[in-house]
Formats: structure tokens, sequence, C-alpha cells
């Protein structure tokens, strides 16, 4: 396992501050502070309801917060538009697969490598003649693995190949933090594999927050462990604290069998 | 592949066709194609926001009769007036009038969509039927058509019905180039994108309400060069351009002819003006000419039921173009 020690390895690209919100009376996620650096997979588990999803949310700019900062790069960015934090360098990809369906897995990755340079005032340009979106499309295709599917119509593959292509969007779009909503979700053990790999690779030039359920992917990839339970973080730590809190194994890892994995 | 050579190749072929038919000569036929062309880029106009932007417009025949309402505005009475400046002055008073009403309408979606697009026509309709500002319900008479002068010298004499036709039959043209060519472009492209899944564009970094903005603004010019052209073949313009019949007929030659493609909205227009000609013809149906509107809309039904692609889906089944499927029409 490669649980390498990086607290405190420098400053964090991504943090959060006392971050809340609230839905009517029901708090999503309350109070949440968590790093995120560079060369670092930060994952967060928790049951179902317990935040996860809102909490990305509200990092990518897809919900505002109730209160509470988000700082990247030491800036305040709560409160700014999806678009905005995606231009920043904040990319993500969705729990539930959400990609351009009608068109070929190619002009999925070109629209997403075109959104860096969007060329909009270029209308008498065609829009494949840009060597430098095509490239940045390939290679997102290739590290992801679908390059041998380029001229598939994204409504004709498997799921696990949609979820890849959802990765490779993503990543089409050069951003220093991505934040995974589970890549690993309905994939086959190979398919699974083959992400855990990819991850692993990424988290090299990236800060990652993970959101996942499967316990192997998550000790094999974890640099640090956040649990939330209720939209509130129970425990954060190294793989092992958390592994060994008391407070971890009776809400939430259920006891033994997660010590020994 | 020799196949899509052909199809690339179709559109110059029906434009050189279509510009031969003056030669064979009958004024009555010669202004209905001129209508249907001029109906052709109205279509278009409406086709980019409908079937390329995913913004569904029932207003569209504001920007349409507005351009009509400037041309008589801006012309003195019996004189005629200049098409050079008249044409382009027009068409920014529709451009001006989309970006500002596309500021508003753009911050609603889907059926709430609709509805404002609508009563921002409707409004329009009202200024001009209940106010003295373009001759209230009667409308206004444009009794010359505009020239085309170079210096002294007369270009082309627009009274004559076979140079009318070509100047529409021209701007058709250059209307569905231009679009084409904007829709294979990134701007275009980002526009699908956004009809497909705005929610993920936005994810990928999209300022998309500037990119419907400027499918808006576009799209309103656009309708504005319909507009002028038409309120110069009839010779006035009346409250009834702007009217929400006129934006129903137009959002059905878009659905008739198969919404997100070019050649569709052209192909829907030649339709239903052709169909509104034989449905409304006496001598083929007696009594019932009168009701044309009912045959129009038991067709309307089936090709919305039968034939959710419209007649360019119908075109595509039996020429096959298999290769394409994605992006582009």
């Amino acid at each position: 396992m490669n649980n390498k020690m990086t607290a405190g390895a420098g400053e964090p690209i991504l943090r959060t501050r006392g971050l809340t919100k609230r839905f009517g009376g029901l708090v999503a996620v309350s109070d949440v502070s968590l790093d995120l650096h560079v060369g670092e997979i930060h994952v967060v588990i928790g049951p179902n309801g317990a935040g996860k999803s809102t909490l990305t949310n509200l990092l990518s700019g897809d919900l505002p917060p109730t209160t509470g900062e988000v700082l990247f790069e030491g800036r305040n960015i709560a409160g700014c538009s999806s678009d905005q934090i995606s231009r920043m360098g904040i990319g993500r990809s969705y729990q539930k697969t959400n990609i351009f369906l009608p068109f070929t897995v190619f002009e999925n990755c070109r629209l997403a490598a075109q959104s860096r340079t969007p060329h909009a005032l270029r209308v008498f340009h065609r829009a494949e003649g840009y060597g430098e979106v095509n490239r940045l499309a390939q290679e997102a295709m290739a590290s992801a693995g679908l390059d041998h599917r380029a001229q598939r119509v994204a409504a004709t593959l498997s799921h696990g190949e949609q979820r890849q292509l959802e990765i490779a969007m993503c990543l089409a779009t050069q951003p220093r933090v991505l934040l995974l909503d589970e890549p690993l979700a309905g994939m086959g053990p190979h398919e699974s594999q083959r992400m855990v790999e990819l991850i692993k690779m990424l988290s090299a030039g990236h800060a990652i927050m993970l959101i996942e359920h499967d316990m192997d992917a998550v000790f094999a990839l974890a640099h640090r462990l956040t649990v939330m339970v209720n939209g509130e973080v129970l425990e954060s730590g190294t793989p092992d604290q958390v592994r060994s809190s008391p407070a971890v194994q009776l809400a939430y890892l259920g006891g033994e069998e997660l010590l020994h994995d | 592949m020799k196949n899509s050579r052909l199809v690339g190749f179709l559109p110059w072929l029906v434009v050189g066709l279509l510009a031969l038919f003056p030669l064979v000569e009958s004024t009555f036929y010669m202004q209905l194609l001129t209508k249907v062309l001029i109906m052709a880029i109205f279509a278009m106009s409406l086709d980019l926001l409908v079937g390329y932007t995913g913004l569904v417009s029932f207003g569209h025949a504001a920007y349409f009769g507005l351009a009509g309402y400037a041309l008589a505005l801006m012309a003195p009475k019996y004189e005629t007036v200049s098409l050079w400046w008249s044409f382009p002055a027009s068409i920014a008073v529709c451009a001006l009038f989309a970006l500002i009403t596309g500021m508003l309408v753009l911050r609603t979606r889907g059926i709430y969509f609709i509805m404002v697009t609508l009563a921002f026509a409707q409004m329009l309709f009202f200024i001009f039927h209940d106010t003295k500002l373009g001759g209230g319900s009667d409308g206004i008479y444009i009794y010359a058509k505009p020239t085309m002068k170079l210096g002294e010298m007369e270009l082309v004499n627009l009274e004559k019905l076979e140079n009318f036709y070509w100047l529409a039959l021209l701007a058709m043209a250059a209307t569905y180039m231009l679009l084409h060519r904007i829709l294979g472009s990134s701007f275009g492209r980002a526009l699908q994108g956004i009809k497909v899944n705005e929610h993920r564009m936005r994810a990928l970094g999209f300022p998309v309400f500037r990119y419907q903005l400027a499918s808006f603004t576009l799209s309103g010019a656009l309708a504005g060069i319909a507009g002028y052209l038409a309120a110069v073949q009839y010779g006035f313009v009346n409250p009834e351009i702007l009217s929400w019949h006129q934006s129903g007929a137009v959002l059905m030659m878009v659905i008739l002819g198969g919404m997100g493609s070019l050649y569709g909205a052209v192909i829907g227009s030649f339709a239903f003006i052709l169909l509104q000609e034989a449905l409304s013809n006496q001598a083929w149906f007696g009594a019932w000419a009168k009701h044309w509107q009912l045959g129009m809309g038991i067709l309307i039904m089936l090709v919305a039921l039968f034939l959710p692609q419209g007649l360019a889906g119908l075109m595509q089944k039996f020429g096959k173009k298999p290769e394409t499927e994605a992006a582009d029409e």
C-alpha cells in the first residue's frame, strides 16, 4: 500500500473552512473543513445520504454553499458559478453519467478541450481545425483508454466505457484539481482495476478528491481519508488513523472486516 | 466517399436549378417561390434556436415583423430608399432588439421560455396595433421597392419580379452558407453541446448564457433579413406579420422539415407554403378550401407522430448517410 505521509507537505491547493449547506431544515453538509494537495488522493467515504455528493457540488460550483469558505490557491471561490470554477482548473466527474450521448467519443472530448481555448469569435473556422484542441482530446481519450472508440457514438458505449468517457472529458479540460464522484460505480472488476490504475497515475500531477464505496479501491488509493456521516466529518486522517478510530468502527466501518484488509 | 461528395454538391444544384426558374416564367409561381425562399430564411433562423441551441421560441415573428416595420418607418413616404443602408439598418434593429429581449428571456427555460418569447412578440404586436406609430391595425404601405444604385447608375431594378426573386434566392443561399459555416465552427459545436446537455457544458467551463445570447441575437438578425424582404415583396406591413400565427407558422415549417437540419428548414418552408396553396385551392377542394388549416393541422400531426425527424429525416432514411451521425447536420 502506498500510504505515504503527506500531512503538511506544502500549501493545500484547495481547502474548505466551515463549509455548510442547508436545504430548508436539512443540513446536508455541516461545517466541513478539508484540504486537497497536489500529488495526493483524498478519499471521502460515508453511507448514502452522508452529504458526499453535495460536498462535491459545493466545490464544483453546482451548488452555492450556505456558509463557509472554499479557498482555491488562497482565494475564496465560494459562490462562483460552475463554469468559472471549471475554467480556474477544478474539474469534476459525475456519479450519474453526464455526457453528450448523441456525439462521438472524440467530439465529447474535443468539446471539453475546446472549453480551454473557446475560439468563440472565429465562426468561419472549422471546429476540427485546431491542432492543440485535437491533441488534448486525443490525449484525454488515450489516458482513459478510449482511443480505440474515438468514432463511436457515446450512446452506444458500454456503461463502463461511458464512465471512462466521463473521466476523459474531465481530463481534457486540463484541471489541476479533480473531483471524482464514484468513478467506479457500476463497473465490472476488470474495468475497475483499470480505473484504479488510472486514478493512481493521475494523482502524480493532480490534487484528487475521490468519493468511493468500493473499499478495496479506497484503501488502494487513499493518501488521506475522510469519513462523513450525516453531513459531518466524523474522522479525517491517514487511512491507518481512520481505520483504528473507534468512532469510525462504531459508526460506519462495522467493526472487524476492514481492519485486516 | 462518392456519396458524401454528392451530398455536398446537392445544395448548389438546387440553388442552380432555382436560379433558372424565372426563365420558365410564370408570374404567379415566381411570386410564390419568392415567398417560399424568404420564409426559408425565416425558418433557418428559427432552426438555429430550436434545432441547434435547444431554445423553443414561440415569438420569432417579432424579429421578422420588426424588420419590416423598420424599413417602412425609415423609408421616406413617396420616395425610394436605398437598399444599401436600409437593409443593414433593419437587420441591426432586429439584432439589437434580440440582444435586449434575449438578456431577459434567456433567464427562463422550457415552457417558460416559450411563454416569455410569446409575450415579447405580443407586446410588439400591440404596440404597433394600438398606437399610431406604425399606422395602427392598417399598417403602412411601402410604395416603391428599395433601389440598388452605384453612384447614379441603377445596378438592379427590384421592381422587376425576377430580379427580386434572384435577390431572395441569393439571400437564402447566403444565409444557408453562413449558418452552415457557423454550425461547423467551435461556436456552433458549443451551441449543439448546450442543446444536448446544458448542465455538462457549464461544468466543462462554457459560459452558457453568453453562447445562448449570441445565438439568440444572430437568430433575430437573420429573421430580420427575411422580414425585410417580405415587407419589400408585399409592399406593406401590418401587425399581422408580428402575430403569434406567424410565429406558429414558422415553427411548423421547422417541425415539418425536421429540427436540427438546415436543409430541413428549407424543405419545411417549401412544403408548408406549397401545401397551404394546394389545400386552399378551390378548384381542388371546393368548399373545404376555406378550411385549409384543418388539412394542414392533420398533416403536421402525422409528421410529428410518424416522422419525428421531419421530411429531412425521411430523406436521410432513403438517401442513408450513415457515416456522420454526430454533431454535423
